[in-house]
């Protein structure tokens, strides 16, 4: 249990819902991410869209340019971030959804599809964790 | 106009969630996931405060004919489990476990300047338009057959 956050997680968890609640209650629509950005990406300037995806990134912007608050993590292998990257690219993609689609907006309808998906996604992540670091690296990841 | 500053302002709220429940964050991320190693259970945390909000959310929002600024609301509608959807949700997991990044953190840190995830972002779209790609070419061989 090291480095457990419980305050800033709940407070995280908190605005995380609420942005989800204010685009279905403003804009009728759910909160898929992947879905979203793929959308863009084919072109689709749908201004909903386009004002989602600016105001997520505004808030990172901010806190590493005003308060000089680091991001990212240094020492992860290109290769690796190029492989991981697809995967999650293309498997979000093909599953239709990632962990805001399907693991809150989806959850929180009770979508069936969602709760197989976040399950499947969830237990890869872990299994690919515990190789990673237990089988793989032995433990020196 | 009213509907465009509804979506940014759910944007940042989103944004400043990822931020401060430490999604953006890859280690904070797999240490959830190492139940093996030194277990951090903050992401259950955020998964469980923020499922509660939009669950609540939404059944009040849903409450409503229609929403404040849109026509009407637009919801996935399948309730169908196929095999595309268990085999990509297995393969997003995989990519995750990797590295720690999910699709909206690796974005909000990407455009925040961190390089890992400039690189990882630019993987990931990618691999959107490479899915795209087998599903035109599948689409392709259906229309032939």
């Amino acid at each position: 249990m090291e480095g457990f956050t419980p305050f800033s997680a709940a407070l995280g968890g908190l605005l995380i819902g609420a942005g989800a609640v204010l685009l279905l209650l403003g804009n009728g629509r759910v909160m898929g991410v992947g879905g979203i950005v793929d959308a863009l990406l084919k072109g689709d300037g749908t201004r909903w869209r386009i004002g989602f995806m600016v105001g997520m990134l505004v808030p990172g912007v901010v806190a590493a340019i005003v308060l000089g608050m680091p991001f990212g993590q240094p020492g992860l292998s290109v290769p690796l971030l190029i492989v991981a990257g697809l995967l999650v690219g293309f498997g979000s993609r093909m599953g239709n959804g990632c962990t805001s689609g399907h693991g809150i907006c989806g959850l929180a309808r009770f979508s069936k599809r969602s709760l197989v998906a976040t399950m499947v996604f969830f237990t890869a992540t872990a299994a690919t964790v515990f190789v990673m670091r237990h089988v793989l690296a032995g433990g020196a990841l | 106009m009213r509907s465009l500053i509804c979506s940014l302002a759910a944007g940042v709220l989103f944004g400043s969630g990822l931020i401060v429940a430490g999604m953006t964050s890859p280690a904070k991320v797999l240490a959830f996931f190492d139940f093996a190693g030194a277990w951090d259970p903050s992401l259950a945390v955020v998964m469980a405060v923020g499922l509660l909000t939009a669950m609540v959310g939404y059944r009040l929002a849903l409450k409503r004919v229609a929403p404040c600024w849109a026509p009407a609301y637009v919801l996935p509608e399948r309730n169908d489990i196929d095999r595309r959807l268990v085999v990509g949700s297995a393969i997003f997991g995989l990519g995750w476990g990797l590295v720690g990044y999910c699709p909206s953190p690796a974005l909000v840190a990407g455009s925040a300047g961190a390089s890992d995830a400039v690189i990882f972002s630019g993987a990931m779209i990618t691999g959107m338009l490479v899915w795209r790609l087998v599903e035109r070419t599948q689409a392709m061989r259906l229309a032939r057959a």
